[in-house]
């Protein structure tokens, strides 16, 4: 399977602190990998770094077969990029329908997308009107992963989707990535919840330190008790 | 099934800020010895708030945008008075004849070359001024301050020192006559425009895909470059209209005043941070009921109580920031 995303040495400074320190780890096409580590890791600054909001001070990003090390936030995201920040970023004031019409970048809202999207985020049909600071946290979130996906994209990137969230929205949500994973998207996610990693990981990457210390399949560390000790220092079933 | 429709309901906007105008105006009516005097400091205020929102308005969409704290926002007002000063000048055989069409070929132009010299310069100063020194707070007031100094010492070499005196067109000089309440006819133009601003402002905010963007913008820019929007060209725009904006008030603030001088823009200042800090920071609408707050009680104090009336808007804000400490209309922000 060729590789959509691949970082190649990436660092990344921020102020006086180094906070990637060499960053090598892949993302195939068209499967879900998760990026997992301990607070503090560096997993939302590997994200943030991919998408421009942070400058790598050395290294290499390869999307697509182009460096996109150098690329301005908005430049990345034309590529077909989608982010899903830790904090979701939804702009509490306006409603769901201008979230998601300033999301669908290219012109009006493709209506049989939306349809499809309602069909496993039904929230946000009913709160269509509603500003979105009036929502629930789980419905922020959902609003916050369709607005990435308003318009077809090549790769998403996702920051812990069920930090805060109920154990019945997290249900809800492991559903909606499943009907993502049906379409051509290629995911990573950030997550520390493995239950939710391990149902829906294809690939895994281990962040410590600001390092990638494993990557493989999710199916060997789910496995691999003595692995997830070595790597997370507690085992993965308690690392929820 | 209750909740559900509680959950439904679309929240309508919060009415209780614009309520304070008729509150106030209707408090100041017993203190006030007749009906035409209350008329009278009425639409005064209206007017000047209508003025203060035609010069605040792009300096706290500004703040809000980019958060840029621009305290050279009073020298595009200045400059925009001068501009119109000197292409009314020229016209004063236009300006002071009964013709209302001749008042109007003089003032459109002396208007529209104010916007356009202030907005040009606008762009100038947000690409070589500000440009540098986003996200540095001390550093955007210290080097705004320097160019506000910078432009009223310019004014002095282009214009010269002294005050210079810019009649009313003479349409819009006198009143008009209801009973025994007279409405000066330059403060029902000052209301009109203001209103007029005020809603393209809120149609554009609210029915463009510019207006979501900036809308947008002012919560979370970073959010809404991750979505692949250039929010730098936006925030350009609204800099350049604002600064245009500051122009046209300034044009509107010198006919009120009758006189033009160096020093007008930095004067205002003082109530236009009075202004946005009451409306909320990056609020259009809460600007907008700030100023008009902040007229009113300018002019009814100001009548039944002069020796306080400099310090009434100040405590106008305090009251207002010990009842909603983040202004009238918060911005949400991340």
């Amino acid at each position: 399977m060729s590789n959509l995303l691949a970082l190649a040495g990436v660092n990344t400074h921020i102020g006086h602190y180094h906070i990637l320190q060499g960053v090598d780890f892949v993302v195939p096409h068209g499967g879900l990998t998760v990026l997992l580590g301990r607070n503090g890791a560096g997993k939302t600054t590997c994200l943030r770094t991919i998408m421009g909001l942070w400058k790598a001070s050395a290294g290499r990003i390869d999307f697509d077969g182009a460096d996109i090390s150098s690329r301005s936030t908005p430049a990345v995201a034309q590529l077909g990029i989608g982010y899903v920040p830790e904090s979701m970023g939804i702009f509490a004031g306006l409603t769901v329908r201008e979230n998601l019409t300033l999301a669908a970048r290219e012109g009006p809202i493709d209506t049989r997308r939306l349809d499809w999207m309602f069909g496993f985020l039904p929230a946000l049909k009913k709160f269509w009107h509603l500003p979105a600071g009036h929502l629930s946290g789980g419905q922020k979130q959902m609003l916050a992963i369709a607005r990435a996906i308003i318009e077809p994209r090549k790769l998403l990137l996702v920051d812990e989707p069920t930090k805060g969230l109920a154990p019945s929205i997290i249900a809800h949500m492991v559903e909606a990535f499943r009907e993502l994973k049906r379409t051509d998207t290629t995911i990573l996610l950030v997550e520390q919840n493995f239950d939710f990693a391990r149902a829906l990981g294809d690939t895994v990457a281990v962040m410590d330190s600001g390092r990638i210390v494993h990557s493989g399949s999710m199916r060997e560390l789910a496995d691999d008790e003595a692995q997830q000790q070595k790597l997370l220092g507690l085992s993965l079933d308690a690392h929820q | 099934m209750s909740q559900t429709k509680d959950a439904l309901r679309v929240p309508g906007p919060d009415k209780i800020p614009l309520a304070l105008i008729p509150v106030i105006a209707l408090a100041a009516l017993p203190l006030i010895p007749s009906l035409p005097t209350w008329v009278t400091l009425t639409v005064a205020g209206l007017a000047m708030g209508m003025m203060i929102f035609i010069m605040a308005s792009g300096l706290t969409l500004v703040f809000g945008l980019m958060d840029v704290m621009n305290f050279a926002h009073g020298a595009f007002i200045t400059i925009g008075a001068f501009v119109a000063t000197s292409v009314l000048l020229p016209l004063a055989g236009w300006t002071q004849t009964d013709s209302l069409w001749m008042n109007l070929a003089a003032l459109l132009p002396a208007i529209l070359a104010a916007m356009a010299v202030t907005g040009a310069l606008g762009l100038a100063f947000e690409r070589v001024i500000i440009k540098p020194v986003y996200g540095q707070h001390l550093k955007q007031i210290l080097i705004t301050m320097g160019g506000l100094i910078v432009a009223e010492q310019s004014i002095h070499v282009i214009w010269g020192p002294d005050i210079i005196a810019l009649s009313k067109p003479a349409t819009l000089r006198g009143s008009f006559i209801f009973g025994d309440i007279a409405i000066e006819k330059y403060r029902v133009l000052a209301v009109i425009v203001g209103l007029a601003v005020f809603a393209a402002m809120f149609l554009v905010l609210n029915r463009t895909r510019v207006g979501l963007l900036i809308r947008a913008g002012v919560e979370d820019s970073e959010m809404v470059e991750s979505l692949g929007y250039r929010i730098r060209r936006v925030f350009i725009g609204v800099f350049t209209a604002g600064s245009a904006l500051a122009g046209l008030g300034g044009v509107m603030w010198a006919l009120y005043q009758e006189t033009v001088n160096s020093a007008m823009g930095m004067q205002v200042m003082i109530l236009i941070f009075i202004v946005i800090i009451i409306g909320g920071l990056g609020s259009v609408g809460g600007c907008f009921i700030g100023a008009l707050l902040v007229g009113l009680v300018a002019n009814y104090v100001g009548f039944l109580a002069p020796k306080i009336a400099l310090g009434s808007n100040i405590l106008l804000m305090v009251l207002i920031l010990l009842w909603r400490p983040q202004g009238l209309y918060p911005v949400a922000k991340r």
